[in-house]
């Protein structure tokens, strides 16, 4: 369902992506490790166009999110458009970004309500409903900084499952939490993914991907240098770097945190 | 140990409790003050008794008609004036933001020039748009003006005074705003535009409502503020609280009774609104989340 072909993307003079390729199936799990810099976060932020790309094509469904094709062009949409095709996938933040001025409740219901035009009794059961699903049915009333992190970031993901998202993108969703609340967040992913949900997880917790992820793509200086089931680059990493990476994380998994 | 009169470890059977805390006594600070409440007692007698300060003058026009109009006057202009700032504000610090260079460049070109110039001169000069362009119209080029004025019939000391200071507030109001905005996290239109808001529907509903706690206090100021300068248009005979005084006292020469008058006026409305303003400031304090939550939870309870 997701194509990304050979894509590209430069931040001034710096090549942050130099030609990556991923095909994600529909119903699958795909982690993306790499150490920070390697173009990770801003692969996601390409996948829903909230970077523009230089080169290549990003395709879901078989269809572009924010260029329309005219002979061998690729034209830039109009916003309101680039915004109704993005309503189509959900992205998760590392550091939550709830709308700080709303309650949990009607930051899953502002979209809902703003875009697709739902009637604002209907957004409003539904986020409760929603709310539910991530167990914050009893803080639906609260304000995004009387939640924990964990809190935040279930209200976050309840939020971009509000409009129906074909796919989920989680750009380090568990970073930025405190260690003892990544397990709440990682249980709802468990679970969205068991329910058939197509994800993109940029994440470090290799346990996670281990068991969650069909499969596990490491990304290294731009490029992917590796792409395979979660117990082939466990066992058997073909590159160097992704050997050095694991190594580091696998600590950090165990619980023998560096600081 | 042995009992010392340098040390102050307690006495052998003595409680604490017998101890008294007796905090470093200022003595000097009781004459001081008599002294100066003494001096202010003086000059408030003197100011009572000077034959030269006719009370019953400032009783009789503290409340007289002609003076109640430019009050009126004054609170409108102020309204007024800050209306058109706070619009131009926003406007001009949503140009300034934007991706068109051409209107980026307008709303900081604005900015400087309103902000650069003595609203003084500003107001002189919205006065005298007569002596730059006789008349105002739309003209319809090559057909005919369609709706022509005389300048001067549109240009009154009013209407001069609401351009003035209305086109002033809005070039210090675009800054105000501006910093409100600049305050708002990247990453909340960021979230709002993942979920497939479009950027207006961003700054409405997520950016705008945030940045207010930001542009409030510094718009409250700007309100007093305006109070206050809109006596500036006194040199255009702007039928404000002041220039009624003036023209008042040009005929009885009373002068500094109406100036009592008009510093009582100004005095009364800014304390108002200073309250108003503590007030404001304390409902979008931080905590105010948290009480504005349990309130609507007690209501639902």
């Amino acid at each position: 369902m997701l194509e990304v072909i050979d894509v590209r993307k430069r931040f001034g003079t710096t090549e942050i992506l130099k030609g990556v390729d991923l095909r994600v199936e529909r119903g699958s799990v795909v982690c993306l490790l790499g150490r920070s810099g390697s173009g990770k976060s801003t692969l996601l932020r390409c996948v829903n166009h909230l970077e523009t790309i230089d080169g290549g094509q990003i395709l879901i469904d078989g269809r572009y999110i924010g260029y329309e094709r005219r002979g061998d062009r690729l034209f830039e949409i109009r916003e309101r458009e680039i915004a109704r095709r993005r309503s189509e996938i959900g992205m998760v933040f590392q550091r939550f970004n709830l709308f700080a001025n709303l309650t949990a409740w009607e930051n899953v219901a502002l979209a809902p309500a703003r875009v697709r035009r739902l009637a604002a009794g209907q957004a409003r059961s539904r986020a409760m409903d929603l709310l539910d699903r991530v167990g914050l049915a009893d803080k639906a009333h609260l304000y995004p900084n009387q939640l924990s992190g964990g809190q935040q970031q279930r209200v976050a993901i309840a939020r971009a499952l509000a409009m129906d998202p074909k796919l989920m993108l989680f750009d380090e969703p568990t970073s930025a939490l405190d260690p003892e609340l990544v397990a709440e967040v990682l249980a709802v992913m468990l679970d969205l993914a068991h329910d058939g949900m197509t994800m993109i997880v940029v994440t470090h917790e290799l346990g996670f991907a281990r068991k969650a992820a069909d499969r596990v793509v490491m990304m290294d200086d731009g490029v992917i240098v590796e792409d395979a089931p979660p117990s082939v680059v466990f066992h058997h990493p073909a590159h160097a770097s992704t050997r050095a990476f694991l190594a580091h994380w696998a600590d950090h998994s165990a619980g023998t945190e560096k600081k | 140990m042995a009992d010392t009169v340098t040390t102050d470890a307690p006495k052998r059977g003595e409680r604490s409790s017998d101890l008294r805390i007796v905090p470093l006594r200022h003595w000097g600070r009781i004459p001081l003050g008599l002294a100066v409440l003494a001096a202010l007692a003086l000059f408030l007698y003197a100011l009572a008794v000077n034959p030269n300060i006719k009370w019953g003058v400032v009783a009789e026009h503290l409340t007289a008609p002609a003076i109640l109009r430019g009050v009126g006057v004054t609170i409108l202009l102020t309204v007024a004036s800050m209306l058109i700032g706070i619009v131009l504000g926003v406007v001009t610090a949503v140009l300034r933001g934007s991706d068109n260079p051409v209107l980026a460049y307008l709303a900081r070109g604005y900015i400087w020039a309103f902000r650069g110039t003595p609203v003084l001169v500003q107001l002189i000069f919205w006065y005298n748009l007569g002596l730059l362009f006789p008349t105002i119209g739309l003209p319809v080029p090559l057909v005919a003006e369609v709706w022509v004025v005389e300048t001067n019939t549109v240009i009154t000391g009013f209407t001069a005074a609401l351009l003035g200071l209305g086109l002033n507030a809005g070039a210090y109001m675009a800054e105000i705003v501006r910093a409100g905005l600049v305050a708002v996290d990247p990453g909340q239109s960021e979230a709002a535009l993942a979920v497939g808001m479009t950027k207006g529907q961003t700054l409405r509903a997520i950016v705008l409502p945030q940045a207010l706690r930001v542009i409030v206090p510094p718009t409250g100021n700007e309100v007093i503020t305006m109070l206050k300068t809109s006596a500036l248009v006194s040199v255009i005979s702007g039928s404000d609280l002041l220039t009624t005084a003036q023209t008042i006292y040009s005929r009885n020469f009373h002068v500094i009774e109406l100036l009592i008058v008009v510093s009582i006026w100004y005095i009364a409305l800014t304390s108002i609104l200073t309250a108003g303003q503590w007030a404001l400031e304390r409902r979008l304090a931080p905590g105010r989340t948290v009480r504005s939550t349990s309130r609507r939870e007690a209501r639902r309870a």
